[in-house]
């Protein structure tokens, strides 16, 4: 049973696509095909769109679209799209590097899950994560797909400064930093592959929907990555996922 | 001969360059930014005779003064609340004007306001980051930092603009109404009492209210079940509630997502009677439905135009024939306009 999609305002100029309201890739996938729809309409008067876990958001000029147009663009490609694919996935595998100095909150994640330091590395690493939507900050990509035996609350006080590229996990999901910004979330390594980079094209490497996997890294590889990331070297690559 | 710029020579805390917004790149995180105040922002663009959503100047609470150099700047300011002067003489608080090498514009805290604009015909002459010259302070991005006392901010080549009429009229102080929001798209996240008392109750803005958000402080809003939801879009305007039950209106420097209910959205008409208040002052809240957010949307477009159109000539503008001839050190006061 396909749940019924809910139109929702959020001001006069943004309206809500909303299709459930959990964590769960069918939804997500309905999301990313009325997306993927939309942007091929070309519809006057559409300013860009949002895609979360469970909705899409629409910013739009209500002086060149009324409400009740884009209302009913968004109901009938909504309904054209169901089943629909939203567009060839892209796997990206990270280089990533679970070094001490990189990994401040490895021994207490291995303590709170009970399990050793070399198989919290090991499950975080290997997993294959969706990109479900950006937010918080320039590049912060929210990752499904973290394994169950990592879910582990919050740190009671947050950090003042989580480094760009940090790869941190909380509440049964997981991130990759883009901007340093404060997080409570608990880091568990690094990746210099740069999910951001203002001046470079594309700016962002990943799309929401696309998938990451993580390569670990020594420190002397991710030093010398690193340096090649800064020179505005791509480092990920990406296949057809 | 020195290179045109507008010499930074004061600036209180809060003074960024601002656009309209960086947009599209909502999706990868990016906040818009963009002025606090639009409106202002749009009319001191139109009265310095700049495009409506170029980069201008946001002057924060604690005013500024600028001179000109190198050459005659032609500005257009919308300053509400505030006092503004040319060298001493004082100015309406939404004027254009040219402000010839050496002269100076200043911008005090006045009695209201928070957020006054400073517009350039010309342009200041930096480059645009990815697609926009708004500053985020927290991501870093934008072309310029903080304006700080000291700079000297580039302006673009261009006529010199000496023959332009001086004009401007006392931006109006928003009507004492509620703010008008539409409801959603959480409706329902609060209980009945609490949907209720977000309208009835006055709400006081907090002291730690920023670009990111203005905090109200009231009656705790009760939650009809639990305050955390799964992440999805913050709109410009959002009233989210978190679970301590004080609302937080979500301003130009918002997160493009969030997981706190979003009980409404301040409509884009009256964000600016938001932005414009201080800690300590007093809102109120009124529910409307989109089709009517619209039309106000649509009115207050064409009352700013109005407002802009109703200029009335400077008492005591510049000599413009001094100015053209190099010898403005004689002739600032016409007077020959009252």
């Amino acid at each position: 049973m396909i749940a019924p999609l809910r139109l929702l305002d959020a001001g006069e100029c943004a309206l809500v696509a909303e299709f459930g309201d959990r964590i769960d890739t069918a939804l997500h996938d309905r999301v990313l095909a009325l997306d993927a729809a939309l942007a091929l309409s070309s519809l006057a008067g559409l300013i860009e769109t949002v895609p979360t876990y469970r909705s899409l958001m629409v910013h739009y000029d209500p002086l060149v679209l009324p409400r009740a147009r884009l209302a009913e663009h968004l109901l009938h490609l909504a309904a054209a799209a169901v089943g629909a694919d939203a567009g060839p996935r892209r796997l990206w595998r990270l280089p990533a590097c679970y070094d001490a100095d990189f990994a401040e909150d490895l021994a207490h994640v291995a303590q709170v899950t009970g399990l050793p330091p070399t198989e919290v590395i090991r499950l975080h690493a290997s997993a294959r994560y969706r990109v479900y939507m950006y937010g918080f900050a320039p590049g912060w990509a929210y990752l499904g797909g973290l394994p169950a035996a990592l879910t582990l609350p919050r740190r009671a006080a947050p950090r003042d400064r989580i480094p760009s590229g940090a790869l941190i996990i909380a509440g049964g999901q997981a991130i990759v930093a883009g901007d340093a910004m404060p997080s409570g979330w608990h880091i568990l390594g690094r990746t210099p592959a740069r999910m951001f980079a203002p001046g470079r094209d594309p700016a962002f490497l990943v799309n929401v929907g696309d998938l990451i996997t993580f390569d670990p890294v020594d420190r002397a590889t991710h030093d010398s990555l690193s340096a090649r990331a800064a020179a505005g070297e791509v480092l990920a690559r990406a296949e057809s996922g | 001969m020195t290179a045109a710029a507008l010499h930074i020579l004061r600036a209180g805390p809060g003074c960024t360059l601002q656009d309209a917004g960086r947009s599209g790149w909502l999706r990868f995180g990016v906040t818009p930014a963009g002025p606090m105040d639009w409106r202002a922002h749009r009319a001191a663009n139109r009265l310095a005779g700049a495009a409506p959503e170029a980069a201008a100047l946001e002057i924060g609470p604690g005013g500024i003064e600028v001179m000109a150099e190198g050459a005659a700047l032609r500005i257009g300011l919308v300053a509400p609340g505030f006092v503004p002067s040319r060298d001493g003489s004082p100015l309406p608080t939404a004027v254009a004007l040219t402000l010839a090498p050496g002269m100076r514009l200043s911008v005090l805290p006045g009695a209201r306001g928070t957020w006054a604009y400073l517009a350039l015909a010309r342009g200041l002459d930096v480059a645009p980051v990815m697609g926009s010259r708004a500053t985020h302070l927290r991501s870093g991005l934008g072309p310029l930092g903080m304006v700080t006392a000291g700079l000297r901010l580039p302006i673009l080549p261009g006529p010199e603009l000496l023959s332009l009429p001086e004009g401007g009229f006392d931006w109006p102080a928003p009507p004492a109404l509620p703010l008008r929001f539409v409801p959603g798209p959480q409706s329902g996240a609060l209980t009945p009492d609490a949907e209720a008392l977000f309208c009835t109750a006055p709400w006081v803005v907090a002291p730690r209210s920023d670009r990111m958000g203005y905090r109200l402080a009231g009656p705790r809003l009760t939650h009809a079940a639990g305050h955390d939801i799964v992440s999805d879009g913050i709109a410009l305007g959002a009233i989210q509630v978190p679970g301590d039950g004080q609302p937080i209106v979500l301003m130009a420097d918002r997160q493009p997502t969030g997981g706190y209910p979003k009980i409404g959205t301040v409509i884009r008409a009256d964000l600016p009677a938001l932005a414009q208040t201080r800690p300590g002052e007093t809102v109120r809240f009124r529910a409307i439905t989109v089709d009517e957010a619209v039309t106000t949307l649509r009115r207050a477009l064409k009352d700013d135009d109005d407002l802009v159109a109703s200029a009335r000539p400077l008492r005591g503008s510049v000599d413009l024939d001094a100015l053209a001839s190099g010898n403005h050190a004689s002739g600032f006061v016409r007077g020959d306009e009252g």
